[in-house]
């Protein structure tokens, strides 16, 4: 604590303290579900945001990876043993693997290109899911599975009754993912991928693998999405194809540029705006998807930095 | 089994010029622009829910000629209002805004025609089989693939030997260079959007008439025309040809033998073409 800047640790300060006490104040704006989904969701964008915002890499197909984590989840707790840690460890490990065997095929490519093919591999999990019927439940998805308590030996965490433990429970996942992307982003590793966004060619000339980078940090970055993807599943005791589906890809890459791409919190904020403003368009009019549409259409043309980038312009301004 | 054979790989060319189509005309866009067109399959259900509004007051064939040139117009408007203001910007942005049209497209179709499917009327003679034996073989298939060969002669005739399409390839080479040398580039690149639009619009009507007409009509294309692209090669208008008739034909054939694989065997194709040659078929290698 010898460096204790106050102007630097204010925003973790503050995200930490909202978070904390999230379940106290949430019932006048919404309900503590909205908030579990909102730490979930915002764990997979802070995942993609680490291979789009801090490598530069256009991921859009990273649905893929989220769907994995559900599926695994949910499978593991159905067919395999009724534990709810059990179902994040395969669901995790599941996106993880797919993470490392999809990466070599596509980390030589760039830009657009990545883009597309990422989307593309993205489809196959989405028709695996929607074809095989008798396991995933198909286009009705994966019913008859819930999530369990968690016994810690010395107390049993009711996470399936009880809405504001699992809250916590999330909350907790969450903290320690994060933890772990912020401190790969401070290490040697993390610094040589932000070099690799800024300049490729020069990392290149300094000798760096940037391929090999940009495959490490695909699959950390997919493994917690798999990770917000199962987590996702264990608070809707539920999970269709539509969580693999393309559309889901572009609402996490909305939340990082909402938010603001070039901050670690931005994602979370990203989050937080578009689940909220999703469930209150959606309660409002039928129409909600045009209006999702449009937040993507005005978010690009009018706010590109995000919200946390425009903050931060105007302090330093 | 031959004739099922037959079948599968007339059916499968069917589909697969439909992906060609499409293809080409996010290739068009993807290769001037620098932009994955996400609202393509949005524009191809405008341009068949168009020539369904129309065909009571112009008739089918009516529909067939204005609804893709509408759809055009429209494409245009939306590339000069929104798409052009992202140009030179990060990647990011223009994929971000094109998902969002898709979504306000597909939310704006349901909304003015409904949710349902809708049956496209063909006329009554283009429907019967040809001949007995090939009872699949009906002449709106054939008329189809006909048609979708013209046009895509044309476009090749328009790409290789008029000066708008001399300057389009040269752009997808070096913009900067064809804008110094006087072309005026904006205009350029509405106008290729505007091509690529009219080919969505077109595969559009044409699919209203075998697939009929949903909302959702171009959400099952977009994805087998990306992998087009990829296994023909990004820049190469006569390898996404190729592309969307080879996925078309294989998931025709898997579609027969197995069923549940029809769409993964086009993901394995995309896979090992990758794997083998990342640039694609007749892609050239360097460019991405």
């Amino acid at each position: 604590m010898e460096n204790f800047d106050i102007r630097k640790q204010g925003p973790n300060l503050i995200v930490w303290a909202l978070l904390l006490t999230l379940p106290l104040w949430i019932n006048y704006v919404s309900y503590t579900q909205l908030g579990t989904q909102i730490v979930a969701m915002a764990l997979g964008a802070m995942a993609l945001n680490f291979l789009l915002g801090y490598t530069g890499v256009l991921s859009f197909g990273h649905a893929a990876y989220f769907g994995l984590g559900a599926y695994g989840a949910g499978m593991t707790i159905r067919y395999l043993m009724p534990s709810t840690g059990a179902g994040i460890i395969v669901g995790t490990l599941a996106g993880m693997l797919a993470a490392m065997l999809i990466g070599p095929l596509i980390v030589r490519l760039r830009g657009v290109y990545f883009a597309m093919v990422t989307i593309a591999f993205g489809q196959v999990f989405y028709f695996i899911a929607f074809r095989w019927n008798g396991v995933t439940g198909g286009d009705d998805g994966l019913t008859n599975w819930k999530r369990m308590p968690i016994d810690l030996g010395f107390t049993t965490l009711h996470i399936e009754s009880q809405a504001t433990t699992f809250y916590y429970f999330v909350l907790a996942v969450f903290a320690i993912s994060v933890g772990i992307m912020a401190f790969l982003l401070r290490s040697p590793f993390g610094r040589t991928l932000i070099a690799i966004r800024e300049n490729e060619r020069r990392t290149r000339f300094l000798g760096i693998n940037v391929n090999r980078h940009i495959w490490i940090s695909w699959v950390i970055s997919c493994t917690f999405m798999a990770l917000a993807g199962s987590l996702n599943a264990l608070l809707n005791n539920f999970v269709d194809p539509r969580a693999f589906f393309w559309r889901q890809s572009g609402v996490f890459v909305i939340m990082c540029v909402m938010g603001g791409m070039r901050s670690f919190w931005g994602p979370l904020v990203g989050a937080a705006i578009f689940i909220w403003l999703q469930d209150e368009l959606s309660s409002m009019t039928a129409n909600w998807q045009s209006f999702v549409g449009l937040v993507f259409v005005v978010v690009v043309l009018f706010f590109p930095r995000g919200v946390l980038g425009i903050l931060r312009r105007k302090a330093t301004e | 089994m031959s004739q099922l054979i037959l079948l599968a790989v007339v059916n499968g060319l069917i589909v697969g010029a439909f992906y060609a189509l499409m293809a080409i005309g996010l290739s068009l866009i993807m290769s001037l622009s620098d932009v994955i067109n996400f609202a393509h399959g949005g524009f191809l259900a405008v341009g068949a829910y168009l020539a369904y509004s129309m065909t009571p007051y112009v008739g089918f064939w009516g529909g067939l000629l204005i609804a893709p040139v509408l759809t055009a117009g429209l494409g245009l408007l939306v590339e000069k209002v929104l798409i052009s203001r992202v140009y030179g910007r990060d990647p990011l942005y223009s994929l971000l805004l094109t998902f969002g049209l898709a979504f306000i497209f597909e939310d704006v179709t349901r909304y003015i025609w409904g949710a349902q499917g809708l049956p496209y009327q063909v006329p009554g003679w283009l429907m019967s089989p040809l001949s007995l034996s090939l009872f699949f073989l009906t002449g709106y298939r054939v008329f189809m693939m006909a048609l979708i060969m013209v046009v895509v002669g044309a476009l090749f005739w328009l790409m290789t030997r008029t000066r708008l399409g001399l300057r389009i390839r040269a752009g997808t080479l070096d913009l900067e260079t064809v804008s110094i040398l006087g072309v005026n580039v904006r205009v350029l690149r509405n106008l290729n959007f505007g091509i690529g639009i009219y080919l969505a619009g077109l595969a559009g009507v044409l699919a209203a008439g075998q697939l009929g007409l949903q909302p959702t009509i171009g959400d099952s294309l977009i994805m087998p025309s990306f992998i087009a692209i990829i296994i023909g090669g990004l820049g190469s208008l006569t390898g996404t040809l190729l592309g969307g008739l080879m996925i078309g034909v294989a998931s025709g054939l898997a579609t027969v033998f197995v069923p549940s694989a029809s769409e993964a065997v086009m993901y394995v194709m995309m896979a090992v073409v990758l794997l083998v040659r990342p640039q694609g078929l007749l892609g050239e290698e360097g460019r991405f």
